[in-house]
């Protein structure tokens, strides 16, 4: 199971890399590895102000639809659009071309609020 | 809630990474590594099924094609033997009850293979109806069940079985190995060439290891049903149900109303005469979108909605959403423009010939 070192997770299986104030979110390998094929994603509207915990994104392999909830508070600035023809890729590199969206983080206490890689692997148990 | 039932090749699954999911009360594996991938290997070569879960009973004595014909939608009288056909087992109301594959053994052994689901009362029905002459064997704690699907198939089949032949299409043959019977049915649930494998449990495993080794990839459930799908076969407790006629499933080619008599026949006949009011369409999204699933609504171009999905899938041969739903007969034909709800949007679609992969 691949958990690296400098993201940031969520327990509902999302990683969090922030950089320049700017939040990138994925879902982690162990989720990939539970939904296997991802087939369908659908993804938050560029702008849309979103809120820790409100489900903005859907992930869909063949036998189900699983929601993904906003980590954090926020601005989505950006999607992946590449996953509209490509799903796989959040099977094939859930940590680099399969990340989700961006959100400009607005409140930076919220980031801290998040588990390191030694505290999601143990929420894994 | 009840434990689940256990197939004897449950061990050797976990071996093989299957993942175990709940299903008509059996534990079954829903996937091994890719549902993607299993549908891949039975549709360009190989893969093998576990079908324990399903129901063996054997109907025996004098006269006992007569009385199934009786029971069954399907001509048993012109099955020789060795041959089997698809056919209905319906209630008073011409509801399904089953659907099931007959087999004629010989002119006094009739062989079916039943739906898990549905194994209790199938045994309940024709338990209430047998007469006296006839008996009723339920095998299906007995019997372990797999199915060998794809165009390669009859290779896997010679390599494990070499010197064998497999039965023609349809068709059922009973081998003998070291001593023990096993039946051998030229038949499958994946649109594709294939036989289905019955044999004792304790003998499941060596079977099982041997197709495997002999090329056939370990598949789920859940390959299982987009393989279907794409062929329109119906799923029982989705697709039919005692609320709905082989007829309304558009399956009345597996319904011979010639017969004097089954039961369901009346209700059948007249539905025939009078038209139906609904029928199951087969709907192929226009475009990419959110795959359809059971229980979507099915809405009209004006936003009404007209049906709800019995089965759907991202079909993987095509890429595309494909979807079962009964609809009023006026918009199950085919060209019918149409939407499916999903999450609130919808996806636009239509209604296309049967079977979405030919």
């Amino acid at each position: 199971m691949n958990i690296p070192s400098d993201l940031r997770y969520t327990e509902e299986h999302e990683w969090i890399r922030v950089a320049d104030g700017i939040a990138t979110v994925g879902i982690t390998d162990h989720a990939q590895e539970e939904l296997s094929d991802v087939v369908f994603v659908e993804l938050p509207e560029i702008g849309r102000e979103v809120e820790e915990g409100e489900a903005i994104a859907v992930v869909e392999s063949v036998k189900a639809a699983s929601d993904i909830y906003a980590p954090l508070n926020g601005e989505i600035t950006e999607v992946n659009n590449g996953l509209e023809e490509e799903p796989s890729l959040i099977n094939e590199e859930p940590y680099e071309g399969g990340w989700l969206f961006k959100v400009k983080v607005a409140d930076n206490e919220q980031v801290e609020g998040l588990l390191d890689a030694d505290a999601y692997e143990e929420h894994l148990g | 809630m009840s434990e689940s039932k256990k197939s004897p090749l449950d061990e050797l699954h976990r071996e093989n990474g299957g993942r175990m999911v709940d299903f008509a009360g059996w534990s079954m594996p829903v996937m091994f590594k890719s549902i993607l991938e299993e549908h891949k290997a039975v549709r360009e070569e190989v893969g093998i099924f576990d079908i324990s879960h399903m129901g063996q009973l054997f109907v025996e004595g004098e006269g006992a094609g007569e009385w199934l014909d009786r029971m069954l939608t399907n001509n048993v009288a012109s099955l020789g033997d060795g041959e089997g056909q698809y056919t209905f087992l319906l209630n008073e109301r011409g509801g399904v009850i089953d659907d099931l594959i007959i087999y004629r053994v010989s002119a006094t052994s009739y062989f079916l293979v039943v739906n898990a689901s549905c194994l209790e009362q199938d045994v309940a029905w024709l338990g209430q109806h047998l007469p006296e002459e006839l008996t009723l064997r339920d095998e299906s704690e007995k019997m372990a069940g797999m199915a060998v699907q794809g165009p390669k198939s009859a290779d896997v089949f010679s390599r494990v079985l070499g010197g064998r032949t497999l039965p023609t299409r349809n068709g059922v043959d009973i081998l003998k190995e070291d001593g023990q019977e096993i039946l051998v049915c030229r038949t499958g649930y994946t649109g594709e060439d294939g036989f289905e494998f019955f044999c004792r449990q304790a003998d499941a495993e060596r079977w099982w290891r041997e197709f495997q080794d002999a090329g056939a990839v370990p598949c789920g459930l859940g390959a299982r049903d987009t393989l279907r799908l794409e062929k329109c076969y119906p799923l029982n407790g989705s697709d039919l149900s005692p609320e709905r006629t082989p007829l309304e499933a558009g399956l009345g080619f597996f319904v011979d109303l010639k017969k004097d008599d089954f039961v369901g026949r009346d209700v059948l006949a007249e539905q025939k005469e009078e038209g139906l009011t609904e029928r199951l369409a087969a709907i192929l999204y226009d475009g990419k979108g959110s795959p359809p699933r059971p229980g979507y609504p099915v809405v009209d171009e004006e936003g009404n909605q007209v049906g709800t999905l019995t089965s759907g899938a991202l079909s993987p041969s095509l890429g595309q959403g494909i979807a079962l739903a009964y609809l009023p007969v006026e918009l199950a034909k085919v060209g019918t423009p149409l939407a499916v709800e999903v999450r609130g949007r919808k996806v636009s679609a239509k209604v296309v010939k049967k079977p979405f992969v030919r």
